[in-house]
């Protein structure tokens, strides 16, 4: 497979603070890939380097087999769209998208043909004439990205594109952003700190973390495995249960020490067991309860402390021997507080980590 | 009409308080302290205008308000084309197409250099720009006396000593704090990822300058245009300082007419001459005032 973007040893610092180190990236080839971390933890540095809008301090940056890392950003065959959609605001929409066709130099009849061609994918042909400041922000969007479609390169870089919008006009555009890599095929790489953006867009998803990345992985893995505690606790909503106890290895049991014991076995561990202080992880929507917990692996009652009907669903805050535990309920269910219910999982989608890594065992 | 729309028009009545009566005494102070000023300004206006279209003799009657009983224009020729200083008789006109010759390459450079100056200040920082920019500020504050005469000398060196440009440049070089400051505060206003987007899309340092930055900031170069023709058409000690009488702008000119010792005092002379040299900033206010308001709002909202 080829690869679009390679990324190698990239390291940033602003001054004395670094703030990429040593980070390597691979993009394949019409991948979707998004880059997904918790505020300031340097996913639009990252998109920035490889626009060549940051100069970076070490490393090579490769687009498409040519090594970019010290050329200018309009000579990279990306296309970039931003946040606060920063389009030229006394050009209209038409100015906008030509704009960087003129200075490339394209013949007139291959802009028009360009334009037409963006307008149409996007819907955008009654508003050619406007100026931005008579769009809405979904249209505004619209045009940005009309203004990377334009370029025809090979890369989409997109930094938080839906941030600034509402949530409805936020679904909306997601899906066409998808329809529209799945039409044209390009690599795109997608910064955003919305979970359900990355789980429905990407093929990969690279979780950051203070400069690094830490898993790179599909979105089913990364939920399903995640690597360390971090991701597990990033990653779902509402987040993981977490529960620190000992793991007895040889047994496959675990115990909190405070009244909690069970049985893990079923859980695939990635090396053979040891014994030792863990984390285990358990996640809401894998717990079942009431007559669903008959026939699971594991069984046990809990107290329900606290209840949040949402409709659909019913959260429940709950105590187990001393434990808490968070967990969701059918919203047709009735559930109060005091309730005693029973409840039940299955080991094999626990995720254990271990105590002082926090490493997934 | 249909009934919905009707019924839409009558739900829309007014909100919020009444309005006041016109006869508020509220009203009436704030009005009655406006138009106290307005007349205690434009009075002496009022005074040089109808004082302008007198002959001698009626002003030797003394009645500075009494409106002209015959109206004549001839004080306006004379100020304009025959009146002396020194051994040239030709009137204000001569300073007056000074002081233009003098305010257009003035204006056009020292506008230009501060606005560039501002962008690389805003937008292309580098090691040491806001130091730059403190020094720069600090400008602002030193008295125009003190450089006086180091800049008589500068000039001297340069060549440029009694000629047109040395005046220009010294023009430019006391234009910089202030206009430097306006124009750095509203280009920093400009969001960063605008120019990243000019970036991705080709645009270098020129590009990025004339097809984005100077096509949003009409009102602050506005501003400053307004900022630089008065200071340099009201400039007169510059002018003093730097050129030789037959280039003296003609804020020098007026002077030189109206404290004229020679002969009787033509009191409807220097006042059309006067008001002929409080034409050419008064004009540019009319005409720009609101795009000058603007500019400041924006300015300071932003800055
Ligand atoms: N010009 C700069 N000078 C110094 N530090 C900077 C600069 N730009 C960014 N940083 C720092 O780099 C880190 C990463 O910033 P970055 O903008 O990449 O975060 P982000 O992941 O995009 O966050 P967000 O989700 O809020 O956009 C932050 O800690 C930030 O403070
Ligand atoms: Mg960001």
């Amino acid at each position: 497979m080829t690869q679009s973007i390679s990324i190698k040893d990239l390291t940033l610092n602003f001054g004395a603070v670094s703030v990429l180190e040593d980070l390597n990236l691979d993009v394949a080839q019409g991948e979707f890939l998004v880059l997904l971390g918790s505020s300031g933890c340097g996913k639009s540095t990252l998109l920035n380097c490889i626009a060549g809008l940051l100069d970076i301090t070490d490393g090579e940056i490769h687009i498409q087999g040519h090594n970019v890392t010290w050329e200018e950003p309009s000579k990279r065959g990306i296309g970039m769209v931003f946040q606060s959609y920063a389009l030229y605001p006394q050009m209209t929409v038409e100015g906008n998208l030509a704009f960087g066709l003129k200075n490339a130099r394209v013949p007139k009849d291959e802009i028009a043909k360009r334009i037409a061609r963006a307008a149409e994918v996007l819907q955008i042909e009654p508003l050619l004439k406007r100026k931005p400041g008579a769009l809405s922000g979904g249209q505004r969007q619209r045009v940005a990205i009309g203004r990377a479609l334009v370029r025809d390169v090979d890369v989409f870089l997109f930094d938080e594109p839906l941030s600034n919008l509402d949530a409805k006009l936020r679904a909306d555009l997601r899906v066409e952003i998808k329809r529209l890599h799945q039409t044209l095929k390009n690599t795109m790489i997608y910064v955003t700190h919305d979970q359900v953006e990355a789980m429905t867009l990407a093929d990969r998803i690279a979780i950051m973390k203070g400069g690094q990345i830490m898993q790179l992985a599909p979105p089913s893995e990364i939920y399903n495995r995640p690597v360390n505690k971090y991701v597990a606790g990033f990653i779902g909503s509402p987040a993981m249960n977490f529960m620190d106890g000992q793991l007895d290895g040889g047994a496959q049991h675990f115990d909190t020490g405070r009244g909690l014991d069970f049985s893990v076995q079923g859980y695939e561990f990635a090396a053979a067991p040891t014994s030792g202080p863990v984390w285990l992880g358990l996640r809401p929507e894998h717990v079942q309860s009431g007559k669903w917990a008959e026939g699971q692996p594991v069984q046990m009652e809990a107290l329900v402390d606290m209840v949040e009907p949402m409709g659909s669903d019913t959260q429940v805050w709950a105590k187990v021997n001393g434990q808490d535990l968070r967990f969701r309920m059918d919203g047709q269910e009735a559930v109060a507080i005091g309730d005693r219910i029973p409840i039940g999982f299955d080991p094999a989608r626990l995720s254990l980590f271990d105590k002082s890594t926090e490493t997934r065992l | 009409m249909t009934a919905a729309e009707m019924n839409m028009k009558l739900a829309v009545t007014p909100r919020g308080a009444k309005p006041r009566s016109p006869f508020a005494p509220r009203n009436i102070m704030l009005y009655g302290t406006l138009i106290v000023f307005s007349i205690y300004y434009l009075l002496p206006l009022y005074v040089m205008i109808v004082t302008s279209l007198k002959d001698m003799a009626e002003i030797r009657v003394g009645n500075v308000f009494s409106p002209p009983v015959d109206i004549t224009f001839q004080p306006w020729v004379k100020a304009w084309a025959e009146a002396c200083t020194g051994i040239n008789c030709d009137g204000l006109s001569r300073g007056f197409w000074n002081s233009v010759r003098i305010l257009i390459p003035s204006l056009i450079i020292s506008v230009s250099v501060a606005a560039l100056t501002g962008y690389v200040l805003a937008c292309w920082r580098f090691k040491g720009s806001e130091v730059f920019f403190g020094i720069l500020l600090l400008g602002a504050f030193i008295p125009y006396q003190v450089l006086l005469y180091p800049l008589v000398i500068i000039l001297r060196e340069l060549g440029l000593f009694g000629s047109l440009w040395g005046l220009v440049l010294v023009h430019t070089i006391f234009a910089m704090p202030i206009n430097v400051l306006l124009f750095r505060n509203y280009f920093v206003a400009i969001p960063e990822e605008l120019f990243k987007a000019a970036r991705v899309d080709g645009a270098g340092f020129w590009g990025i300058f004339f097809r984005i930055v100077i096509p949003m900031s009409l009102p602050i170069f506005v501003v400053s245009g307004i900022i630089q023709v008065t200071g340099i058409w009201n400039d007169f000690l510059f002018g003093v300082v730097y050129t030789r009488p037959e280039n003296y702008p003609m804020t020098v000119q007026l002077n030189n007419i109206v404290n004229s010792v020679q002969g009787v005092k033509e009191y409807n002379v220097n006042m059309a001459a006067t008001l002929l040299t409080g034409l050419v900033p008064l004009t540019v206010y009319f005409f720009s005032g609101k795009l000058f308001i603007r500019g400041i709002a924006a300015g300071a909202v932003k800055g």
